[in-house]
Formats: structure tokens, C-alpha cells, sequence
């Protein structure tokens, strides 16, 4: 009869977040950041479909990195929530925060239950404002559950640590959105290569869309930032 | 908790089926509630660019005017819009629950629904107020919108049972609009620009409240004007209420200069 081995609970934990560290750092980066506007989130994506960054409320916006199928369907569920609640109460009682407790909640208990540990990282972020000075809020989200409140940017992916260093040079607050855009790519790119803007998934969160404060940057506008 | 399904019981992108595993029936009275606030007279027409929606303001509780400025021409998303006549309470939530349904759609599937989609939902959503509809609680909207792969606005009829019908030029519902659809016929051109579909709009809802006590006329002791607005290529777009308050003090002022010429 075969016996078990004696794994040390520290010994598992640890063997879990490797494998999702390891998930993580296959997959590309992506910058989110505060600018003028509100914030803005650059990601290096190929596919113009598979979206890494996408609308969850009027004033949310929702960013993952990792395995494409475990984030969308954290998305998805984030969708629910905040309609529901939304639909249930009003739609200024959705937030960004609760909502990150809700993902931070559902990822702990994956991490530590599951057979397997989600290899996702996500971004919930938040535009506000009041009169004139828009307030942003960005909670980053590790595949254990871990909540982290970021003042002014965040890196998710692979090899988020260089881009982090790279950024924070790069890094001024009330930048417009063509300076904060090409902070971003060459952040991302580590100025050793050229991103094209097909390989890249733009969007904002900016009161000055009106309700829904999700816009994503793409084509012709694009293109014309960049250059 | 965060809403997670099995893969066999997943709502997918539709929203009614998600409240209704919480527990919510939406549109769901099953019982007769005598004299609930009534919305009446809308009108759609479609010009060259677009559509315009139009609707008048009141609410009847039987005789009595229980509402002076109640809206009921809604934007439902960035290119189309319903206007509602019937039952006020289930109207509005209807219409409530139609936009939600339409943007979360839209975020879930990372695409909008295409115009005909939208109008097969709104039907399924007055099929669903059947029971309700059976006990006098109606609602009869009118959907119109700029269907961006044909690239022209379309109109929808409904009747209670859900039955959806294309309209070629206008549309009209509520108890008015045996009067607004003579003003919009004796009117009505196919290559109507907006301003005239505006005014033919306009004038159909304000012969419409002349002639029923059920649809109201420009309110000029609380500066309350009928809704307008035109849905085209760039979007929905409601009339501002100076631009709106024009168009019927000038009907009112030719009204009045035809009847001192007649006297």
C-alpha cells in the first residue's frame, strides 16, 4: 500500500505559487496608469479580439494578464456583480473596492482549495472625480488573493519587475495622454524593441466620456498617438 | 460572493436569466391593480439620416392627470431608443431592464447586439408581461434605432403578445395616435431631413393631446415640452429643451394666428 509523503504546508503553498508565478511570467505585461484624464491602461496584446482589458461598470475597468481563460471568466463574473448590484441598488453603489474584495476572495479560496491555483493577475481600476481633480483607484490582484492598492501605476505580466524599474523613471503624474502612451511602450518595451500598435491593446478610463467612462484607443487614433 | 455558474446552468450574456437565478422575477404581476398611472401618445419616424422619437409627458390614473412630466422616450443604448405608452410602473421597468440587457450583453460578449437582436429582445420581454398585460397592465413600446450594418434607422412595432413588426416610414402608439398617425400620413415623405421629421414629430404629438385628454400638450406654466430625439449615424441624441421648447411655441403661435385670421 502506498503511503502519502508528509508535504509541509509551507512547502505546498510555495510549490502552488511557483506554478502560477510560472503561468503568470509566460504571458505579456501591461501598464496601467494614472494621467490627466483619468486612467489609462496599455497592454501588449496581439489578437484584437482575445481582450486582456475591458469595461465593468460605468466608471470600472477590468485588465488581466496570464491564462486568457481564467481571467475572462473572472471578468465575466465581475460583469455580474456589478450589473447585478447595480440593477439591485444604484448604480453609484457599485465600486471598485468592494469588487476587488469580492476577486480577492475568490482567488484565496481557489489558491488554497483547488487542485490547481488560478495563473491570472488582474487590475480593477476606478475613475472618479470630484469638481475638477479626478481621483483614481487601482487595486492589483495576485493569483493568491492578495489585494494591493497602487497610488498612481501598476505592471502586470511577465517581467513586471524591469518594467516596473523602467517606469517609475518614466513616471510623472498629470501626464497627457500621448506622453503617458508612449511612457507606457517604452516602458513595456525596455526600448530594445519596437511594439507595433497592432500589438497593442489601448484603453482609458476617463470621465469625459459621459457614463461609461471605458473607451478603448484603437486604429487611426492609435496610431496617431504613437507617432 | 461573485456570481459563478456550472458550465451547464451558465445565464451566458443574458441578464433576465441572471436575476432570475437570485430570485427576481422581473414582470411578474400577476394580479389586477386597478387604476395605475397610464402613458400614452409616442411616435417614431424615419427621415433620411436617422430616426426621431417622440413622446408626450403625461401619466392618466383613469381621469385623473397623475403625472405632468414623466419621460417616456428612453435612450436604450448608444443608437437606439424605446418609447414606452401603457402601464407607467412595469413600463419603466421594462425599459430599465431592456438597457441592462443590452450592456451587459454588449460588455459579456465584447459586442453589441445588431439592431434586429435588440428588437427580438424587446419582443421576448413584452411576451414575458403577458400575464401582466392580460390583467390590463399593457405595455406596447416602440423601438427604433440606427442599424449600423444596413446604415439607415429602422422602426419596431410591438403588439402584447410580443409580435414584433418592421414600420417602411413611421410608427405610432398609446391612445393618441389614431390622431398623430393622420398628422405624420398627411405629412410623411421618404426623404424627410431631420428638421422636418422633428416638426412633423412635433406636430403629430401636439394634435394628439388637442384631441385626447389622455396625451399632454406643451406645458407652458411649468416649462415642460414633449421629448424629442433623433437617433442617427453618430448616435442618440435628446433635443436639448431650449431647441424643443421652439418647435412648439412656434406651433403655438401659428395655431393662434390661424384662428385671429379666421375670426
Amino acid at each position: 500500500m502506498s503511503m502519502p509523503f508528509y508535504v509541509s504546508p509551507e512547502q505546498m503553498m510555495e510549490d502552488r505559487a511557483d506554478y502560477a508565478r510560472k503561468g503568470i511570467a509566460r504571458g505579456r505585461a501591461l501598464i496601467a496608469t494614472c494621467y490627466k484624464r483619468g486612467v489609462l491602461i496599455v497592454a501588449e496584446n496581439p489578437s484584437n479580439t482575445l481582450h486582456k482589458v475591458s469595461e465593468i461598470y460605468d466608471r470600472i475597468a477590468f485588465a488581466g494578464v496570464g491564462k486568457y481563460n481564467e481571467f475572462d471568466q473572472l471578468r465575466i463574473a465581475g460583469v455580474r456583480h456589478a450589473d447585478l448590484k447595480g440593477y439591485s441598488f444604484s448604480r453609484d453603489d457599485v465600486d471598485a473596492r468592494s469588487l476587488a474584495n469580492q476577486y480577492a476572495q475568490m482567488l484565496g479560496h481557489i489558491f488554497t482549495h483547488e487542485m490547481k491555483p488560478m495563473e491570472v493577475e488582474i487590475l480593477v481600476a476606478e475613475v472618479d472625480h470630484e469638481d475638477e481633480i479626478s481621483r483614481n483607484q487601482m487595486f492589483h490582484i495576485l493569483y493568491d488573493g492578495t489585494v494591493k492598492d497602487e497610488n498612481s501605476f501598476a505592471v502586470l505580466g511577465g517581467e513586471s519587475d524591469a518594467i516596473l524599474e523602467r517606469f517609475e523613471i518614466l513616471y510623472k503624474s498629470n501626464m497627457t495622454l500621448k506622453k503617458s502612451l508612449t511612457s507606457c511602450i517604452d516602458a513595456l518595451s525596455g526600448g530594445e524593441r519596437k511594439i507595433s500598435p497592432n500589438d497593442l491593446e489601448v484603453a482609458e478610463l476617463s470621465i469625459q466620456n459621459g457614463r461609461r467612462a471605458f473607451r478603448r484607443i484603437t486604429g487611426t487614433e492609435l496610431e496617431d498617438l504613437i507617432n | 460572493m461573485l456570481p459563478q455558474f456550472q458550465t451547464e446552468n451558465d445565464p451566458g450574456p443574458d441578464f433576465v436569466s441572471l436575476i432570475k437565478k437570485y430570485g427576481i422575477e422581473p414582470l411578474s404581476i400577476n394580479n389586477p391593480i386597478e387604476n395605475l398611472p397610464h402613458g400614452t401618445t409616442c411616435v417614431a419616424i424615419k427621415f433620411s439620416d436617422g430616426v426621431v422619437l417622440a413622446g408626450d409627458r403625461r401619466a392618466t390614473s383613469g381621469h385623473h392627470i397623475s403625472h405632468k412630466a414623466i419621460d417616456k422616450v428612453f435612450q436604450s443604448d448608444s443608437h437606439s431608443g424605446v418609447a414606452i405608452s401603457g402601464a407607467a410602473g412595469p413600463a419603466i421597468e421594462m425599459v430599465k431592464l431592456f438597457q441592462l440587457q443590452l450592456e451587459h450583453y454588449e460588455k459579456v460578449e465584447g459586442k453589441s447586439l445588431s439592431l434586429e437582436g435588440k428588437a427580438n429582445q424587446l419582443g421576448t420581454m413584452i411576451r414575458q408581461n403577458l400575464p401582466a398585460a392580460m390583467q390590463g397592465m399593457v405595455v406596447i413600446p416602440l423601438f427604433a434605432g440606427f442599424d449600423i450594418r444596413e446604415k439607415e434607422g429602422r422602426i419596431f412595432q410591438y403588439d402584447v403578445t410580443g409580435g414584433r413588426y418592421e414600420e417602411k416610414g413611421f410608427a405610432t402608439t398609446g391612445s393618441g395616435s389614431l390622431h398623430a398617425t393622420t398628422v405624420i400620413k398627411l405629412g410623411y415623405k421618404s426623404d424627410l431631413n431631420s428638421s422636418q421629421a422633428t416638426e412633423l414629430a412635433a406636430n403629430a404629438i401636439f394634435e394628439a393631446s388637442e384631441e385626447d385628454s389622455a396625451t399632454g400638450g406643451p406645458d407652458l406654466i411649468r416649462d415642460v415640452f414633449p421629448t424629442i430625439s433623433l437617433i442617427t449615424k453618430s448616435g442618440y441624441e435628446a433635443l436639448a429643451h431650449a431647441d424643443v421648447s421652439s418647435i412648439f411655441n412656434e406651433i403655438i403661435s401659428s395655431r393662434i394666428s390661424r384662428n385671429e385670421t379666421s375670426r
